[in-house]
């Protein structure tokens, strides 16, 4: 009698666990279509491959560089570990994370995020980590980017934060319960739509222009890492205008490269070189690449690190090719399926905000 | 006691006091009722019930009520 | 630490997986040890108020005890000398000095809830009779969370021990234990020390159906609390914050709202509460009974709020209404003013004083008094309504019909949520104005035409709502039927029985209104 009683409550047990953890793969949000942003930190452990090349950084890379033009024209193996407004803090633990599974030989560092010095936004935050695996590193990043209204609790068990979102489930939800699709080309976020760079608002003039300590300490916490490591760091500023790089921040960063010893580059001056034209090379006025515009940057990035860095051309290898290939081909299909609605409906209509699910 | 139980049939007079000892515990009495009595046994016995006295113990039955008044006017 | 809160969800788990670890000899203690850590987190302040609190009750409580010792001595031991009168007069000099020392105990305790409380409150109104250059600096104080709470209980404690009803308890942590006990901190229930105390202090093996019981009183008190009461509260401070934009019909609907929100947040609570204990094999005194099945006010108030009416009844009715001075004042109106009259004067006054205080203690604000004085309005007139209810009864002979029954509970509920509706808005005149305008303007339109869907609430928490709130009905009238639903679930296998408890548990977990995105709201009777 007691044995079964016994018995009976370990019963329930698991299948209350099961169904919590059911409940809470249903709820949170799959980010496959519309905002598909939060999936991108998750997408990097699928992705069995090395990199010689890791990107780290926000919108400024996972838009404007396309990793298949930089297979295709130069052999690199690269990802992008970007996430929608990624913090430095988060920059460097998402960059101590992924050099538990690889060593890059070339790190590159997109240095706008240091305007920000405090956590931020909660959606975003949310982005940018719960896709990390359990490892310290992911803790030490929820500590440093929790908003004061976040718990930690909520992001050890993202039931407590999603579970109001049992009326607002959609198909995406129920079909992504347990496998989801990948959204990026090895952390590119594809977007072939055009839409002209219009006048940028003057930018305001700061109080200080001071970058802050936590943003700067983190990054010079990757810079130490990658030395430790014998990894190669490139700080860049992508080449896009808007949100606007002062210059008395370019001058903080050219300062902290010269201490360092590390090559830092602002691409904003070398846009006509890159052969950007801004009229047709961004799809939402200026703030972001779009596709033809991330295809001239990677040219343009990948011809330089191919002259300076001592990187290995994968093309003739034929494991990376059968790899490679597979992910040209995922490539192609997207920009054709992209281009093809474009062509019907004047817009796209399965990517971006037009995809949001009511 | 039979003036007791005229006040009592006076409150409520469905009551068969002889015989019910469950005045309080039924909710027969309530606390309305239980000031009402203890006034009147004020006035028609010259004895005053204190307050730590107002216990079910005591009012649950007439018989109980009559014992406490008789305690109380010996002291 | 709210019950709602993730880290009261911890330190429950924590408090009550110790409970059972620990040597039993310890059990007590080391609620003691959690209870002030409890009280720290809230407030490190308040423990300095618990402790003079403490302290006093239980020095007071032990010199009461030895005087009463030292007189039964005294009298046994002159038993055989000592005449009638003597004895009458011995006895009258012991209960003076006792008066005394309950006098300090109950003016020290009632002055520190008066003063944090009430400080305030009574500037503002003397502020109101000055002009602007005169008026007084409001004071900030701190108001130690459950203040009202533990003061009643305490000084419930030290009557008992006045009145000699109670053994005073010598052992000091004992008695603070009582004080301080940490569920019931927070909004009652106000116990009563010869209740409590057997179970507080007793050891507790580990049962099934013990703990097992105490988590379902646990869960179904936060399912009220966080599916129901946390849901609906935005909609009701939408509703009485905005009186110039909401009145009407929407009065009427606000009213609603706010008598199943307010059963919900402070029933659940008390279930949350009273199913802590449980887990750990210690009872706590029932609050509620069903209210809303209530036929009449006066039924309503035996049923809602139990122990806070008990110990007004216990603590404050009974002494004023049996006191010398009211017995005289009886007399005398019986004299001038008639048999019929005379009769009912002691009881009304004795109960004006208790509805005058219960509403003050309710709150430190106009709207409280003036809630309490309309309950004592609507039970006099119920009061004296009676024989034509009885005559009403007989000649139709509806009583006990379901029919007249409904309709008899259906009255009572809209009777109390009007009254209740001083809770809500700002001041006095603005409730008259707005409970008025309930008849005064007509827009039932409201119903159909989607402003319910403008007030903070969405078409799926609807849904919840009314399935949440069908469901408190069904269990509700499934415990008058059956009694203990819990029983009747016990006895059902026991795969059954725990997967409705999972089940529960599954369902808070999604429906709950907790998190990010809901207002995490103080229990209502917190601030009590």
């Amino acid at each position: 009698m007691k044995n079964k009683r016994i018995t009976a409550v370990f019963l329930v047990l698991i299948l209350t666990l099961g169904s919590l953890y059911v409940l809470q793969r249903l709820l949170v949000p799959k980010y496959q279509t519309g905002i598909v942003e939060g999936s991108m930190v998750e997408e990097y452990y699928k992705d069995e491959s090395d990199h010689e090349v890791l990107f780290i950084g926000d919108c400024e890379v996972y838009e404007n560089f396309s990793t298949i033009t930089l297979w295709e024209k130069y052999g690199i193996t690269s990802y992008i570990r970007g996430s929608a407004q990624q913090l430095t803090w988060q920059s460097y633990y998402l960059l101590e994370d992924a050099l538990k599974y690889e060593t890059p030989k070339v790190v590159v560092f997109n240095v706008l995020a240091l305007k920000y010095n405090e956590p931020q936004n909660e959606a975003y935050n949310r982005m940018s980590i719960d896709g990390m695996k359990w490892f310290m590193s992911k803790i030490n990043n929820i500590k440093a980017s929790m908003t004061e209204e976040e718990n930690f609790i909520d992001y050890v068990f993202p039931l407590l934060r999603y579970h109001s979102r049992w009326s607002e489930l959609t198909g995406d939800d129920f079909k992504h319960l347990f496998s989801k699709n990948l959204v990026t080309h090895n952390g590119y976020y594809m977007r072939v739509d055009s839409k002209a760079q219009s006048e940028f608002p003057d930018p305001r003039p700061l109080a200080d222009y001071t970058l802050g300590e936590k943003a700067m300490g983190y990054m010079q916490k990757m810079v130490n890492l990658c030395k430790e490591k014998g990894i190669k760091i490139i700080l860049i500023k992508a080449p896009t205008e808007y949100p606007h790089w002062y210059d008395e921040w370019d001058a903080q960063v050219v300062e902290f490269a010269k201490n360092n010893n590390v090559e830092y580059i602002n691409y904003i001056p070398l846009q006509d070189e890159i052969g950007l034209d801004m009229s047709v090379d961004t799809y939402d006025a200026g703030l972001h690449l779009n596709t033809s515009g991330a295809e001239k940057m990677a040219d343009y990035f990948g011809a330089y690190l191919k002259a300076n860095y001592d990187l290995t051309d994968y093309r003739d290898n034929e494991k990376y090719v059968a790899i490679w290939q597979e992910k040209v081909d995922f490539y192609n299909a997207m920009k054709a399926q992209q281009y093809d609605e474009l062509e019907t409906y004047g817009e796209l209509v399965s990517f971006g905000a037009n995809a949001i699910e009511d | 006691m039979d003036e007791l139980l005229e006040i009592l049939q006076d409150l409520h007079p469905e009551v068969d006091y002889e015989t019910c000892d469950t005045l309080i515990d039924d909710k027969i009495l309530d606390s309305f009722d239980i000031v009402t009595i203890i006034s009147e046994i004020s006035e028609n016995f010259d004895v005053v019930i204190p307050a730590e006295e107002i216990v079910p113990e005591n009012f649950n039955s007439a018989q109980a009520l009559y014992e406490l008044i008789e305690r109380l006017g010996d002291e | 630490m709210l019950f709602t809160s993730i880290e009261f969800v911890g330190f429950l788990i924590l408090v009550v997986a110790l409970y059972y670890l620990v040597p039993r000899k310890i059990q007590w203690p080391l609620l003691l040890v959690f209870s002030y850590i409890f009280y720290y987190i809230a407030d490190p302040r308040y423990l300095l108020f618990i402790l003079v609190t403490t302290l006093s009750t239980y020095g007071i409580s032990i010199v009461m005890e030895n005087i009463n010792n030292a007189s039964k001595e005294y009298l046994a031991a002159h038993k055989a000398e000592l005449s009638k009168e003597e004895k009458k007069a011995y006895k009258a000099g012991v209960k003076a000095k006792k008066w005394k020392w309950l006098l300090i105990c109950l003016f020290l305790n009632i002055g520190i809830l008066s003063v944090t409380k009430y400080t305030n409150f009574v500037i503002n109104n003397i502020n109101s009779f000055l002009n602007d250059t005169s008026k007084l600096q409001l004071v900030d104080m701190i108001v130690p969370m459950g203040i009202s709470f533990y003061t009643f209980q305490t000084m419930g404690y030290i009557i008992d021990v006045y009145r000699g009803k109670q053994e005073a308890q010598r052992n000091p942590f004992k008695l603070a234990l009582f004080v301080s006990f940490f569920p019931q901190l927070v909004q009652g229930p106000i116990s009563r020390y010869g209740d409590l105390a057997p179970s507080l202090f007793a050891e507790h093996k580990f049962e099934e159906k013990t703990f097992t019981f105490g988590l379902y009183r646990l869960l179904w008190g936060y399912f009220k609390k966080v599916v129901i009461a946390d849901r609906m509260l935005s909609a009701v401070t939408t509703l009485v914050q905005q009186p110039e934009v909401y009145s009407g019909t929407y009065v009427f609907v606000a009213m609603l709202f706010y008598a199943f929100e307010l059963y919900c947040d402070f029933t659940g609570g008390i279930d949350i509460t009273i199913g802590i204990a449980e887990m750990m094999g210690i009872k706590l005194a029932e609050n509620f009974n069903l209210p809303y099945f209530s036929k009449n006010i006066k039924e309503y108030w035996n049923r809602w709020h139990i122990t806070m009416g008990t110990w007004f009844t216990d603590y404050i009715f009974y002494p004023i209404s049996v006191c010398g001075p009211m017995l005289k004042i009886s007399k005398w109106s019986r004299n001038h003013l008639g048999e019929v009259i005379g009769k009912r004067v002691p009881v009304y006054l004795s109960s004006f004083v208790v509805w005058l205080t219960t509403g003050i203690w309710h709150g430190a604000a106009w709207n409280f008094i003036v809630w309490g004085l309309m309950n004592f309005v609507v039970i006099m007139i119920s009061q004296e309504l009676e024989p034509l209810y009885a005559k009403f009864h007989k000649r139709f002979s509806v009583k006990g019909k379901p029919l007249y029954e409904g309709f008899q509970i259906i009255r009572t509920i809209l009777l109390m949520s009007a009254i209740r509706m001083f809770d809500c808005y700002r001041d006095v005149p603005l409730t008259f104005q707005m409970v008025g305008s309930m008849f005064t303007k007509c827009n039932p339109g409201i119903f159909t035409d989607g402003s319910l869907m403008q007030i903070g609430l969405t078409a799926s928490d609807y849904i919840v709502l009314f399935i949440g709130l069908i469901i408190v009905l069904t269990v509700s009238i499934l415990k008058v039927k059956v009694g203990s639903v819990r029983e009747v679930l016990f006895a059902k296998p026991a795969f059954v029985y725990y997967a409705v408890m999972a089940v529960m548990f599954l369902v808070i977990m999604v429906f709950g209104a907790y998190g990010v995105g809901y207002d995490s709201s103080q229990f209502i009777y917190n601030q009590f």
